[in-house]
């Protein structure tokens, strides 16, 4: 096989790889942007993953399946707001009981679930389709434009998030939240609903993103589908900076990293082979790596939202 | 301060709540009567008999748990009570579960796997009145029996089919851990291969996981995108045979038969068949002739088979399988007898002579025509 075809045909599963990891990155970014670090986006996942896969299955409906799954997922998210905002807990224990619920959720969902082929029209509706012209464009047309609806729609929101974030009032507002609550609260800035919306849109992402596992890249249901890629979003978030445009090369990134490490398998250098253990090891210390880069260099606009992790009491000011 | 206690101790309960749900043993029957008396020579009725089974995975897991679980299926037809805990962690959590079925009553125990053998043992030697088994493993005791399936067996005829169906004459194994349980299932696969077609090769793929539906589709998408025609796996869930229908290719799968999970591309699968196992040890208790042993039998006891070939399969492959599967069974044909040679060449096994248990059992090298490397 020629080389050009095998990088296209490596980026192209790259960006499959990376789809699920993009939604529940943007979701996770939305969620921290307010100050809230949410470490429940596995469990979120699962959630939208499980009701996705039931809704897909029992009414056939492609576009239904994927709006329960986020539905779902915004579900998890919501207990998670009530818990965080409102009642102001601890923000990192009440992510982790959320993965933990939404884990055993998408195990009871999905409990007679194991087994059964999704409809035809699931299956084709999110079908890869190349694109005429666009996909023939080498390297890149294969990753981008001869792929399912909802690894585009996955690039598609990640633009959107960024333009939100960084070209809107609303996003102003949302990043001025998660910098300084108190001061958004002064000037007139509605603190809790801001964080409600934005925790739930990213609830929303994360459900969708599992949902892409369930319903298109399996697509069948198994339990603990996601398999720890919520924990790598969460790690993608800082590995991108709070960027959601970096967000979608982080995600392709860790995608490609995979593929790298089936690719150098049989590969050996004099006596030296690659250990696939060392390669699996490469994203998560690619995102230290970053992490220690970005708080050495505390570049403005490379750092963690100011008040992230910590609640807002409105009598404390 | 107040409301983030209280927020805190709600998520404390729902933690609670969620595990609670989760792994722990299925409590079928919460009478917990004293039934560990002995009657070793007399033989036991089946009504005093319950089950405890220790498991891994997900009883719906469409792979190697399912098909334990046929076992527990077919003893509750012989009207024999069985418990189960199911998703059980290879640590100390086994233990635990291990001797909640004890405590719920169980006085027959089995687990499922390898690394549930130490805890097994150790709660053998505890209870030495009721019966225990374990799967995959080489430590017996008086009242622990160690049982697999001669699974190599299956597998060299599932390298006949695929053998037969390659045009490539490329073949992919996506494989998960390189121990010698997955290289004795890659080199028997192989050998079948070869048997009917020389030429061909199989190339490995680790995958480093047992269950992670998506790194094992990856997986074999990067072996199909090689140029490979029929892929075979050695993993938990049925992602690579869902690979192969989506690049046109064709499957062979493992453990249960999942032909509706790829209709288009599937083979054949080796398959394992627990409850023969299960539904003997427990007769024998029944009868009053059980007695500590390692069960490791094949297609003769029908502890192993390949699932109904399909349509997708070349022709004249159930002809060659049948001729393969009765030589096997009639001691003509041993998978691992020589003359076989290693991937350098160097003849390891010569003409004539036949591998020992011993060599089957902890192989850690590939055959000839095997392309990859047995270190992962």
């Amino acid at each position: 096989m020629d080389f050009l075809l095998s990088l296209e045909l490596f980026l192209q599963v790259a960006a499959q790889m990376g789809t699920h990891i993009l939604f529940a990155t943007l979701g996770a970014i939305l969620c921290e942007k307010v100050g809230n670090l949410n470490l429940g986006v596995e469990g979120m996942m699962l959630m939208g993953a499980s009701v996705g896969f039931y809704t897909a299955v029992h009414t056939g409906n492609p576009y239904l399946a994927v709006l329960a799954a986020g539905l779902m997922g915004a579900f998890g998210a919501l207990i998670y707001a009530v818990i965080t905002v409102n009642f102001r807990g601890n923000q990192v224990v009440t992510g982790l009981v959320l993965t933990i619920f939404g884990t055993g959720f998408a195990g009871m969902v999905g409990r007679n679930l194991s087994g059964i082929a999704l409809d035809e029209k699931v299956i084709s509706a999110f079908a890869a389709k190349p694109i005429p012209v666009l996909s023939e464009i080498p390297v890149i047309g294969k990753m981008l434009f001869e792929q399912s609806i909802y690894v585009q729609a996955a690039l598609i929101v990640a633009i959107l998030v960024y333009i939100y974030l960084n070209k809107t009032s609303f996003g102003l507002n949302t990043r001025f939240v998660g910098e300084n609550p108190a001061a958004a609260d002064a000037s007139g800035i509605n603190v809790t609903k801001y964080k409600y919306i934005n925790i739930l849109v990213g609830g929303f992402l994360c459900g969708v993103g599992g949902a892409f596992l369930s319903l298109v890249y399996v697509p069948r249901w198994q339990d603990n589908i996601t398999a720890g890629a919520g924990w790598i979003a969460v790690a993608l978030v800082i590995f991108s900076t709070w960027n959601p445009l970096r967000a979608i090369f982080g995600a392709y990134l860790f995608g490609m990293l995979r593929g790298v490490g089936f690719k150098l398998q049989n590969v050996k250098i004099g006596n030296f082979g690659f250990s696939a253990q060392i390669l699996d090891m490469l994203p998560y210390l690619a995102t230290i790596i970053v992490l220690v880069f970005i708080t050495k260099r505390k570049k403005k606009e490379n750092l963690p939202p100011e008040s992230l992790g910590n609640p807002y009491f409105r009598e404390e000011r | 301060m107040k409301k983030s206690l209280f927020a805190l101790i709600m998520a404390a309960m729902m933690a609670l709540t969620a595990c609670g749900g989760g792994g722990e043993a299925t409590n079928e029957n919460t009478e917990t009567t004293e039934t560990t008396e002995t009657t070793e020579t007399a033989g036991m009725k089946p009504e005093d008999i319950k089950v405890g089974f220790v498991y891994i995975g997900k009883i719906n897991d469409e792979g190697y748990t399912q098909a334990h679980d046929k076992g527990r299926l077919a003893l509750e037809e012989m009207g024999i009570e069985c418990l189960y805990a199911e998703e059980v962690p290879e640590n100390a959590d086994s233990e635990k579960a291990i001797r909640d079925l004890i405590d719920q009553g169980c006085n027959v125990i089995y687990t499922n796997s390898f690394g549930f053998m130490d805890y097994t043992v150790k709660v053998a030697e505890e209870f030495p009145d009721v019966k225990f088994g374990h799967c995959s493993g080489y430590k017996t005791a008086e009242n622990l029996s160690t049982y697999f399936g001669k699974m190599y067996e299956a597998r060299y005829l599932s390298g006949i089919v695929a053998g037969m169906k390659t045009e490539a004459n490329k073949i992919g194994y996506v494989a998960a851990m390189p121990i010698p349980e997955v290289i004795r299932g890659i080199n028997a696969f192989t050998l079948g291969v070869q048997s009917v077609n020389p030429d061909a090769t199989v190339e490995v793929i680790w995958t480093n996981t047992w269950y992670d539906p998506a790194i094992e589709k990856q997986a074999a998408i990067e072996i199909l995108n090689k140029g490979c025609d029929v892929i075979a796996q050695h993993q938990d869930t049925t992602a690579p045979q869902i690979a192969a229908q989506e690049k046109g290719a064709f499957c062979i799968g493992y453990n249960s038969p999942t032909a509706s999970a790829a209709p288009e591309s599937y083979l054949t699968a080796p398959l394992f068949h627990w409850e023969k196992f299960y539904v003997d040890d427990v007769q024998r208790i029944i009868d009053g002739t059980w007695e500590s042993r390692s069960y490791w039998e094949g297609l003769n006891a029908g502890m192993v088979s390949l699932d109904a070939l399909t349509e997708n399969c070349a022709e004249g492959t159930q002809e060659a399988v049948d001729a393969a599967t009765e030589k096997i069974m009639n001691g003509e044909l041993h998978p691992f007898a020589g003359p076989i040679y290693d991937q350098d060449g160097n003849e390891k096994v010569p003409e004539g002579t036949t591998m020992t248990d011993d060599e089957i059992w902890n192989m850690s090298w590939f055959v000839k025509g095997v392309i990859g490397s047995a270190q992962g």
